[in-house]
């Protein structure tokens, strides 16, 4: 067995890796998404972020514009302060509204911003002023069993 | 009690035999040189010298510290007390690089050959070219073969190492070990394990490439008859010490009981047949009583 | 009875003593291996070689096993996504287990007792045969010659495979779940491609394969120069080969692990 032998083979070996390396940079993890050096912060306060993490996308009408890049707490309003990174392409004006989602029953929570009407645009550093609070279910059954109990009452009382 | 005995007969020696007149200009001298292996002391200050341009055996029984002799004079191992000089140079001295210039004019052939199993036989032959010199492909092709034809084997030359016999491995390894014409050649047992007549060609060979290459030869042996047929001078080693020297006729006319037995191959005598033990009688009837 | 317990603890105390001696001359084994590395890498081609005898040869196993994980990860995740009904989260989970976990690790295992034990096994040989000594004898130093490119082989070889491995599984999963089972195509990728982060989930199992290559290789070449020089010695070896890569690998995956998916 010569040297060509072992070159062609491994040189194989390599085209197989990296095109493997490859497959999962591009087709799993599309990695055209992440486009970190050019992005701009910006950042959100909410009463409640439910289950919202680190890392989680941020949604335009469905198109992932950004990630949350932070989250804190507010020492002395006990309010959640979000940071985000939005993509420099994507720009929002500064009566844009940020709410927290969630996708699907079980889905991951995520941020969704719904455009404004202003003029001028958020720039880097900028707070947006609108927002609206994670869903908590645990919230929204009480909240259910609450009214369904008022009803079954009213109910009970016409009889 | 055995090798007692026979220390104290090394130290009577040098007057009963002193034949050092051969040492011109010693090529390797040991001087005084004590190995101790885990405590164990299996070479005990010896000394010994071998002049330039002589074929010289060192005789002794398996296990006795011949081979341990050759890796000092190689570098591999270093002595706990003396020298070891090659050349003028002291070897147990010398750093990796020194050393590493210095074994490149060493040639050695080891027990077995130790040819490497994944390199055909012309590969083996050429790989100390191929690693120390620049030499381009064509020229190192004609001096493999020429080493090659030395030992009859050109025709092998496509062969891997796992299709030789093993008289056709240690001639194989011999053209690798002479592949850059060493100054100085040494042979591990390179009797051991072959069939009468590979063993003659062996022997013709040390003794002939000797000559050729105006090279020193060490062979560490014992097979007594097919040295002290090519040999100038032997050593005889026993329990870590020179126990008797001379050249093949001294040594086959010596009336000294150890070289006796050595030479003619005596089950008792001074190296005893039994391991030491306690007597026998005792060991029978005590172990019954007990 | 007191005596009895003295020597089983003077038994574990020789045991972790010995795995510590060892431990410390794999690491000065280790540091000469990187202190001769040239001829690896001035004479690629002596590497190149390793490679096909490490890599290449393992690539069939490697893409097999690949294949098949991916498939069983397919059916069973399938069959516990669908009573959650969300079984469009297959690629996610498919695609998640195969890029953090099991291509570096059971990838890092097969590599072991496929390339790590023939590796020892090898230069075990060599050592036995005096081959290793006859190199020594003629100015060549076996740590460079033999041991570097085998280590540098190793080290190369392993990401690779990891990720052939990946890939692999994600294709046997896409099998599964999309064309045998009926998993909608487009949720199976697009799920897959907003859950899987580049930076965090392939390149820190790109990051643990390249740790466990180092770990296998170095394991491997130690316990054959290390072996002794006789057929049990060299059985032996190989054999440690094995059972020590493996759990190096299941412990530094754990430490890894714990490093890299802390925040998460």
């Amino acid at each position: 067995m010569n040297r060509k032998f072992y070159d062609f083979w491994v040189g194989l070996f390599a085209v197989l890796g990296f095109a493997a390396l490859a497959f999962l940079a591009l087709r799993v993890a599309n990695m055209q998404t992440v486009r970190q050096h050019e992005t701009y912060k910006i950042s959100a306060e909410f009463d409640n972020i439910g289950g919202l993490k680190v890392r989680a996308p941020i949604k335009s009408a469905g198109v992932v514009v950004g990630r949350v890049s932070g989250i804190a707490l507010d020492p002395k309003r006990y309010r959640a302060v979000v940071s985000m990174e939005l993509d420099r392409q994507y720009l929002f004006s500064r009566d844009a509204s940020a709410e927290i989602l969630t996708s699907g029953i079980l889905g991951e929570q995520y941020i969704g911003v719904s455009p404004g009407a202003e003029e001028t645009m958020l720039k880097d550093g900028d707070r947006i002023k609108l927002t609206s609070s994670a869903i908590v279910l645990e919230q929204l059954i009480s909240q259910m069993l609450f009214n369904k109990a008022a009803d079954g009452s009213s109910g009970g009382n016409k009889q | 009690m055995g090798c007692f005995k026979i220390v104290v007969l090394a130290q009577r020696l040098p007057t009963l035999f002193s034949f050092r007149t051969v040492s011109s200009d010693p090529l390797v001298e040991i001087d005084n040189v004590t190995f101790a292996y885990d405590q164990r002391t299996i070479l005990n200050g010896i000394n010994l010298s071998i002049p330039k341009g002589k074929v010289v055996a060192i005789m002794g029984g398996s296990g006795c510290g011949k081979t341990t002799l050759l890796r000092l004079i190689g570098g591999q191992v270093r002595p706990s007390k003396g020298a070891v000089r090659v050349a003028g140079q002291v070897v147990n001295e010398l750093k990796q690089d020194e050393l590493y210039a210095l074994r490149r004019k060493m040639g050695m052939l080891f027990q077995f050959g130790a040819l490497f199993t994944d390199m055909s036989v012309f590969d083996n032959v050429a790989f100390q070219m191929r690693e120390h010199t620049d030499l381009p492909e064509s020229m190192i092709r004609d001096l493999v073969l020429m080493k090659l034809h030395a030992v009859g084997l050109r025709g092998a030359a496509h062969l891997l190492p796992s299709e030789l016999s093993g008289g056709m491995a240690r001639r194989v390894a011999l053209a690798r070990a002479i592949a850059l014409d060493p100054m100085l050649m040494m042979y591990d047992e390179p009797f051991a394990g072959l069939d009468p007549i590979s063993l003659g060609v062996i022997g013709q060979l040390i003794r002939r490439l000797n000559d050729a290459l105006g090279a020193t030869s060490i062979v560490v042996t014992h097979d007594v008859m097919e040295s002290l047929a090519i040999v100038d001078y032997v050593y005889f080693v026993s329990a870590g010490s020179i126990v008797a020297e001379g050249t093949p006729e001294q040594i086959r006319a010596s009336e000294m009981p150890f070289v006796h037995q050595f030479v003619k191959g005596e089950p008792d005598g001074p190296v005893p047949f039994h391991y030491p033990a306690p007597d026998y009688r005792d060991a029978l009837v005590g172990g019954r009583n007990a | 009875m007191l005596d009895w317990g003295g020597r089983r603890i003077s038994a574990i105390g020789a045991v972790l003593v010995n795995a510590l001696m060892r431990a410390g001359f794999a690491a000065r084994f280790l540091l000469a291996i990187l202190l001769n590395s040239g001829t690896a890498f001035r004479r690629f081609g002596l590497t190149i070689r390793e490679i096909y005898f490490t890599g290449v040869l393992s690539l069939i196993i490697i893409l097999v096993s690949g294949l098949f994980v991916g498939m069983v990860l397919g059916l069973q995740g399938y069959d516990t996504l669908q009573r959650f009904g969300a079984s469009e989260a297959l690629g996610v989970l498919v695609s998640l287990s195969l890029v953090r976990e099991l291509g570096p690790v059971v990838g890092g295992l097969l590599f072991a007792s496929r390339a790590g034990s023939a590796i020892t096994a090898e230069i075990g040989l060599m050592k036995a045969t005096e081959q290793l000594s006859a190199m020594e004898m003629m100015a060549v130093n076996p740590i460079a010659r033999v041991v570097g490119p085998r280590f540098w082989a190793g080290v190369i070889s392993m990401p690779l495979l990891a990720a052939m491995f990946s890939a692999m599984g994600v294709l046997g999963g896409y099998v599964v779940g999309v064309l045998l089972i009926g998993v909608d195509s487009g949720s199976f990728w697009s799920q897959m491609q907003a859950s899987v982060d580049f930076a965090n989930d392939i390149m820190n199992g790109v990051i643990k394969s390249i740790v466990f290559g180092i770990a296998v290789s170095l394991i491997a070449v130690f316990e054959g120069y290390d072996a002794d020089p006789t057929a049990e010695g060299v059985s032996g070896a190989t054999t440690r080969t094995v059972v020590t890569s493996s759990l190096a690998i299941l412990g530094l995956d754990f430490i890894l692990t714990a490093f890299m998916f802390r925040g998460l």
